[in-house]
């Protein structure tokens, strides 16, 4: 009887386990099936064509997918420095008693909705990005600098935790050889937390590049590539949720489940270099 | 009061009236201790667990800095001034005063790397010195015929007893007056703990050792002088030869003879 219980919960688990693996591999036949017009239109051109012209049933894919990578670059920039300085200050320099309660609203700024950064960044970034750089103000440079804000906590968060798993009597060696704390920091904690520190920036990455409430407020949706970072853009998430249902044309639509395959096949890739790389755990005994 | 026996030699270390007690606690952890610490040779400090042995240890090169609220009072004068002083630099005193720990803690580098760490810490850049000093420093350590070929490779791929012997490498390399020994075999086989033994032993005739063990046996075999602790005081202190034999103070004698602890 026990051994029958067992067996009907390995299997109903397992089943449970593998409709994740089902899910994922549905979600991207469908977007490929619903891409398939475009891509027989097109082919591999609409990667590389960069005019996004729905009145002429034109459609180049490169504008936004410029948008998504130059706005990500951005975001990136600007994140990891703060970050990295954030995390280190929390894991090695504040006192016990400052480190708890910094941790945790940053823990909360983290789960923040995004559409709410989209917001703030609308109503307050937006004007400030006018008044000092010039333009509408609905920019990239604004986009990259929302993405960057909504980043920058999860990423300080988990580089953090990667920095706390450093073990002090690994950190008191190099004080017992006369190292300063700058010289722990650089010299032994990084190094040894270095492939979490890397996977926290890449998960970061992966949720810039499809983020979509914190920068369709502020990016404009301008299907245009400008080496000017105070003009209007567009990235994939963007272009997506601001054109759906303005998709009047059979093309128009499967153009738009295009985007959205790239951007699945460019997050997937993106996370899995991330946790199979950089965060798989540490062999036992290190 | 403790029993203390007459140190014949130069002392590399003299405490005095010495009490620590941790951040938060009520109580020193040690208390109203004096000892002297004979110059060149081998110090063993034994005792059961939680008799201060260890924080008596980590107070000679001040790691307890490292972690905010805690108090030192009394003096340990190491080379005619108090070490206690809050004038103290630490980093100086971390490099005459050098420490290996419990477990191996090679960094993440090259073995090359790691010993010559606490050079490079001191501003060393002449590369033919380096090589020289971080030669010498593993031959010092008995691991440079197991490490020679491979002096760019991660520390952390070697074994155990050769991590331990590369952490001790480390520690010689800028060459201390004192080294302290927190229970350095704890996480090692018995070959391996019989050539750090060895070791440590040869090391006596350039610095003087301290070092903190669970083993009794450790300490009769490695040791000079045994000193050994009990609920944060120093109860005896004696040649270690005597001290095992012919111990004065019936705890001592109880503890060695294995009725408590």
């Amino acid at each position: 009887m026990k051994n029958i219980i067992d067996t009907i919960f390995a299997n109903a688990t397992r089943a449970i386990a593998f409709g994740v693996l089902l899910l994922l591999a549905w979600i991207f036949t469908v977007l490929f099936e619903h891409s398939l017009e475009s891509l027989q239109a097109f082919g591999f051109d609409f990667i590389l064509e960069d005019k996004w012209a729905p009145n002429l049933e034109k459609f180049g894919a490169l504008p936004a997918i410029y948008g998504s990578v130059v706005s990500t670059f951005l975001a990136m920039v600007l994140a990891v420095p703060v970050a990295m300085g954030i995390a280190i200050f929390l894991s090695e320099i504040a006192h016990a008693k400052l480190k708890t309660p910094v941790g945790i609203s940053i823990e909360l700024l983290a789960a923040i909705p995004s559409v709410i950064y989209g917001m703030w960044g609308l109503f307050y970034f937006v004007p400030i990005i006018r008044d000092v750089f010039g333009g509408v103000g609905i920019s990239m440079l604004t986009a990259g600098i929302v993405l960057s804000i909504m980043i920058l906590p999860f990423m300080a968060a988990v580089t953090r935790d990667a920095m706390n798993t450093t073990p002090d009597i690994l950190k008191e060696s190099a004080y017992a050889l006369g190292a300063t704390k700058w010289d722990v920091i650089k010299d032994v904690v990084i190094p040894y937390a270095k492939s979490g520190i890397i996977g926290s920036f890449i998960l970061a990455l992966g949720r810039a590049i499809g983020e979509t409430m914190a920068v369709t407020f502020v990016m404009g949706n301008v299907h245009k590539i400008s080496t000017n970072l105070t003009e209007p853009a567009t990235s994939i998430p963007v272009a997506l949720a601001n054109e759906f249902a303005e998709a009047d044309s059979d093309l128009y639509y499967s153009s738009l489940f295009e985007l959205a395959l790239i951007l699945l096949v460019v997050s997937f890739v993106i996370i899995s270099i991330a946790k199979f790389y950089f965060l798989r755990r540490k062999r036992v005994g290190q | 009061m403790a029993t203390i026996v007459e140190i014949t030699e130069e002392k590399a270390l003299e405490v005095k009236n010495f009490e620590f007690t941790y951040a938060g606690a009520d109580v020193p952890s040690v208390k109203k201790l004096d000892m002297p610490v004979a110059k060149n040779s081998i110090t063993a400090l034994i005792g059961p667990s939680g008799c201060g042995k260890t924080t008596l240890l980590r107070s000679f090169n001040r790691m307890h800095d490292l972690y905010p609220g805690n108090k030192y009072e009394g003096e340990i004068l190491f080379k005619e001034r108090n070490i206690l002083l809050p004038k103290e630099d630490l980093i100086r005193l971390r490099i005459q005063i050098g420490m290996i720990f419990q477990k191996p803690t090679a960094f993440p580098m090259s073995i090359f790397d790691n010993v010559a760490y606490g050079l490079r810490l001191q501003g060393l850049k002449n590369k033919t010195e380096l090589k020289d000093r971080v030669e010498k420093a593993l031959q010092d350590a008995a691991i440079w015929n197991e490490v020679k070929d491979r002096l760019t490779h991660d520390a952390n791929g070697l074994s155990g007893g050769q991590q331990q012997r590369l952490c001790i490498a480390r520690a010689v390399a800028v060459e201390p007056e004192v080294l302290l020994f927190d229970e350095p075999t704890s996480a090692l086989d018995p070959i391996s703990t019989g050539g750090i033994e060895e070791l440590i032993v040869q090391l006596r005739e350039r610095v003087s050792i301290i070092i903190v063990t669970h083993n009794m046996q450790q300490a009769a075999r490695v040791s000079d002088y045994t000193g050994f602790m009990y609920l944060g005081e120093l109860i005896e202190l004696g040649r270690t030869e005597e001290l095992f034999v012919t111990p004065r103070e019936k705890l001592t004698e109880e503890y060695i003879t294995g009725k408590f602890g």
